[in-house]
């Protein structure tokens, strides 16, 4: 556990002690503020709700997880610091664990930072309905962290933190997008589709139902492809 | 096969019928050895011969294909996480994180390998008094020179206090005050650790090194203490003869010679060959002026380090 930490705790002071993570946070903000606020207007102010910012949050979560995660490992790799890393002795799951847990940090900051558009509400003298909106924020909290699992397996494999960034976000982005297509397939693959859909898996939380399936579902990618990562790392030694 | 389940006492590290491919290619080839705790230890070889390889393997960082590597006991495959702990090591390209400043790097790693929190800061200001960094301890690694960035490499793996250090081609690409002083600094870690160093510059092994095993294609072909490697230089005596006549006659004949090993062309000149406590000088310039040819010079010329390594490691290649 010390070691997870001692890995994550020089992630995160890695991240913040270099521009990318502000300008991604800053990027962020605004593209889901806007639409946060585009939202109330077209619906004249009659609902205070933060549907706007719900409605780009989960893509612009997935390329927040894609960005982020690209160098994690595969910095590593490219640096050869990696050598240094798995000479310690820590093991390859407490290396993968240290940084998904400084990627997971910075999606929970974020994240807080979005509770700005909910406070605004409240100060604007709206009435939200907060279940749906704690919903969402677990549901976001699930989709980020199995969008990070991904970007760090897919980190593993290269050397290339472009070549990282891409695959991951194709990953992301079909996952996503295939929730869209879900109307347009035979009935058959239909369910199938709207099983490993991220938008299909996400839209429960977005009415406020917690639904302990989505929530398998997330956790269970989230393991799987940390797992993956793990073995990759593993894989290496024996290549 | 023997199986050896556990190393012997005296020795930290302990190879034993080592082999790796990479994929198809064979990169070590069944080696074995054994370093004493105290001892400094050159692995010598060209290129590609393996060394890295072996190192890597030493470290945890890559599994063999085939043998057992111990350290302190440790088997490195089976018990790998409680090995490393006894290492330090240094590989060859010197990775850094190159956005941290030295401090940070080099506290990050004391306490990646359990040195608690107090003696870390501590034991930080140490090494980089012992390494020479006190300048340069809140720079960005990024921003400093290759021969500082070396020093940063070798104060990380000293940071935690190893039994064994590993230093992989420690000196490369450092300018040559900084490399005297590097090999002065391992000299100095050499009483308080067990060292193996890996080079392919043969005067880096006769400075630092007490022993040399020296490697080629994979495989081990000489080890020795350096005291005894100098009396392979001094144990086989080298003459060099500038003889004028039909020089293939002349080997055939000079081979015939009691007590002559080897006889071999070298540019102009002919080498011959002779273990020590054998003179043959005398028959040597008989035959030739018996077999009517000129005798131009005769000379003794010692055999170095330099000539031993190219003899074992280039055997193959070119079988005289």
């Amino acid at each position: 556990m010390k070691n997870i930490s001692t890995i994550a705790g020089k992630e995160l002071r890695g991240y913040l002690n270099s521009p990318i993570a502000y300008i991604i946070f800053s990027v962020f903000l605004v593209i889901t503020g806007w639409y946060f606020g585009s939202y109330l207007r077209q619906i004249n102010y009659d609902d205070t709700t933060i549907q706007g910012f719900l409605i780009v949050s989960v893509p612009c979560v997935l390329a927040f997880a894609a960005v982020i995660t690209m160098r994690s490992l595969s910095e590593e790799k490219k640096m050869g610091t990696w050598e240094l890393l798995l000479t310690s002795p820590v093991s390859d799951t407490e290396v993968v664990l240290g940084k998904f847990l400084a990627c997971f940090g910075l999606l929970l900051v974020l994240l807080l930072l979005t509770l700005f558009y909910t406070l605004l509400l409240f100060i604007l003298g709206g009435a939200p309905d907060t279940g749906p909106i704690w919903a969402s924020y677990l549901g976001l909290v699930m989709v980020g962290s199995s969008a990070l699992a991904i970007g760090i397996f897919v980190s593993s494999l290269t050397n290339n933190q472009i070549i990282s960034v891409v695959v991951s976000g194709g990953i992301l982005a079909a996952l996503w997008g295939i929730g869209f297509a879900v109307t347009y397939v035979p009935k058959g693959f239909q369910q199938l589709l709207s099983y490993i859909s991220y938008k299909s898996n996400f839209n429960t939380f977005d009415i406020g139902i917690i639904d302990t399936r989505t929530i398998v579902f997330f956790l269970s990618l989230t393991v799987l492809f940390l797992y993956l990562a793990v073995r990759s790392l593993e894989t290496g030694r024996w290549n | 096969m023997e199986q050896i389940k556990t190393a012997d006492k005296k020795s930290l590290i302990k190879v034993r019928h080592l082999t790796k491919y990479y994929g198809k290619r064979l990169a070590v080839d069944n080696i074995s050895f054994d370093i004493g705790k105290g001892e400094i230890v050159g692995l010598l070889g060209p290129n590609a011969a393996g060394k890295s390889t072996t190192m890597r393997i030493l470290t945890g960082f890559l599994m063999p294909t085939k043998g057992d590597t111990f350290i302190a006991d440790c088997n490195m495959v089976t018990d790998s996480l409680a090995g490393r702990k006894h290492i330090g090591y240094m590989p060859e390209s010197v990775p850094l994180y190159t956005d941290m400043t030295v401090r940070d790097y080099l506290d990050f790693f004391a306490r990646l390998r359990g040195v608690p929190r107090d003696r870390a800061r501590k034991r930080v200001n140490e090494v980089v008094t012992l390494c020479n960094l006190e300048e340069y301890v809140d720079t960005i690694i990024g921003k400093l020179s290759r021969g500082y960035k070396q020093r940063v490499g070798l104060a990380q793996a000293i940071v935690h206090e190893p039994e064994v250090l590993i230093l992989d081609e420690p000196t490369v690409g450092i300018d040559p005050i900084q490399v005297s002083q590097t090999r002065n600094l391992i000299k100095e870690l050499g009483k308080e650790h067990t060292i193996l160093l890996s080079t392919h510059i043969l005067p880096e092994v006769t400075m630092t090194c007490n022993r040399v095993i020296i490697i080629a294609k994979g495989k081990i072909v000489a080890e020795d203490r350096m005291e005894n490697l100098s009396a392979v230089t001094k144990g086989s005596r080298r003459l060099r003869l500038e003889v004028k006549g039909p020089s293939d006659q002349i080997i055939r004949r000079l081979q015939r010679i009691d007590g002559v090993r080897k006889v071999s062309r070298e540019g102009n000149y002919l080498i011959v060959e002779s273990p020590i406590n054998i003179d043959p000088r005398g028959q040597i310039t008989e035959t030739i002026v018996k077999s009517g040819w000129t005798l131009l010079s005769i000379e003794s010329v010692e055999m170095s380090l330099e000539d031993i390594f190219l003899q074992l490691t280039t055997k193959e290649e070119n079988p005289e």
